[in-house]
């Protein structure tokens, strides 16, 4: 049911069953290291590059999701997935594996959470009983498809962000599955925010007002307060959006101070080399809701969350062009049951 | 000799120094800066502020990008003096061939013995 501007509340609350997630090396060695359920030291993963690789760390995340539950993948109805890469191969070539019908998104990094969404709108509809929500991403790939291969050695300023190489995935359950688990109440897609920004090194600055435009719509829909939230949590703002983020609802009389946290500051140690502004890509949020989220929810130390996920829509032929950076931010909420 | 070292490596570091300040401070993308240098490289050394810079900090001068654009140009002084108005055409790639040709049999090895990696 649409309520407000563009909120949707699921009346049959589906059910987050279950979640998995398989990250990379840094992600590994960093502070949420321990929550992750697959790590992996190679950044090949054993493969011949790092599109397949991608692939397989989502093969992984979803396989040992599926191990959990002790499912096949015949048991699972749908699959909605994205990644970074031209034509989203990342997916593709994984669930080519898997034989589960699949719905290729392209949100950039809210891709995790658009698909979170999708899969949420058809387990409330009853169109499917088991749907898998996935994204992935990997640094190696991602500098690839949208800055200059590693060979070339590229120096980056101190406001890029630094791709998570990994994937998360959830399977979202109707709400009649008899397990405490958390479940989605209301979803909020976001409108396509553009500030102008035209720095491909600066996301953080072009993403935040989309981020602050869907979470002052949700509030306002929803008619709930932030504090409502025991966290709002942005996908890969980074120091820099969050920064801009935390300014500009002040500037609208809203205070997201106390509740806000972003999932590329905390996967990263800030102040190692190379991390500059924090974690970014679409396995920022997968990987750190997958794990470390999903956990604090489960053991109640978080019963209500507002996940919200940015992307910055451009591709490197828009900004060759000199293109400004549109921005989408998408928004779910889900909550413990009392 | 080591005040020689020395002065190479004020001239090279200051050089790359103005690049880093370049990336941190300004949103030149790491390609224009490239560019940018090449292209002061040039000008500098056609209007004759680069060669004292050379025979100061000599490889701290000569190995940065900037360098690139002062052998760019010399070639294509040496170029027009030797064959005239062709010179300005074939006189710049002349003088850098080395480094070109360098640069592309090096990277051809280096890619086929060795594998990209995480930073």
């Amino acid at each position: 049911m649409k309520i407000g501007k563009q909120t949707i509340k699921l009346k049959n609350t589906p059910k987050i069953l279950e979640t998995s997630s398989a990250v990379g090396p840094k992600e590994s060695n960093g502070p949420l290291g321990i929550y992750f359920d697959i790590k992996c030291s190679d950044v090949f993963y054993g493969e011949k590059s790092f599109e397949k690789a991608e692939s397989k760390f989502m093969k992984s995340a979803i396989d040992n999701l599926l191990y959990k539950l002790n499912l096949t993948n015949e048991k699972i109805d749908y699959i909605f997935a994205g990644d970074l890469l031209n034509q989203c191969i990342a997916s593709g070539y994984c669930i080519r594996d898997l034989q589960i019908p699949f719905f290729g998104l392209y949100g950039a990094c809210s891709t995790f959470v658009e698909a979170l969404m999708l899969s949420s709108l058809f387990v409330n509809s009853g169109y499917g009983t088991k749907v898998l929500a996935s994204a992935s991403s990997h640094f190696c790939s991602a500098e690839r498809q949208f800055r200059l291969p590693l060979e070339h050695g590229n120096q980056k300023p101190p406001t890029a962000q630094c791709t998570v190489t990994g994937s998360g995935v959830a399977l979202l359950v109707p709400h009649d599955i008899e397990k405490k688990v958390p479940v989605v109440t209301y979803v909020t897609p976001g409108k396509i925010i553009d500030m102008g920004i035209k720095d491909m090194s600066n996301m953080g600055a072009a993403m935040a007002p989309a981020a602050f435009d869907t979470i002052i719509t949700h509030l306002k829909d929803t008619e709930r307060k932030p504090e409502y939230y025991d966290a709002i949590i942005t996908g890969d703002l980074g120091k820099e959006g969050t920064d801009i983020l935390i300014e500009l609802c002040k500037n609208y009389s809203v205070d997201i101070s106390t509740v806000h946290r972003d999932c590329g500051k905390e996967i990263f140690d800030l102040n190692e080399r190379d991390i500059n502004s924090g974690g970014s890509g679409c396995a920022c949020i997968a990987a750190v809701f997958s794990s470390y989220f999903y956990q604090e929810l489960k053991e109640k130390r978080l019963n209500r969350i507002l996940l919200v996920a940015t992307g910055a829509l451009m591709s490197p032929i828009s900004i060759g062009q000199g293109e400004s950076i549109p921005s989408v931010a998408h928004a779910i909420a889900i909550e413990n049951e009392v | 000799m080591f005040s020689e070292y020395l002065y190479v490596f004020i001239t090279g570091g200051v050089i790359c120094s103005i690049g880093q300040v370049l990336i941190d401070k300004t949103k030149l993308t790491p390609a224009r800066i490239l560019v940018i240098f090449v292209v002061l490289g040039v000008i500098f050394t056609a209007t004759g502020i680069y060669k004292p810079i050379v025979d100061f900090g000599k490889a701290g001068a000569t190995v940065p990008i900037s360098g690139f654009g002062y052998s760019l140009a010399n070639g294509v002084i040496e170029g027009v003096k030797e064959k005239g108005f062709m010179g300005i055409f074939t006189g710049g790639v002349t003088a850098t061939s080395a480094g070109i040709t360098a640069a592309i049999v090096f990277g051809y090895i280096g890619a086929l013995v060795s594998k990209p990696k995480l930073k």
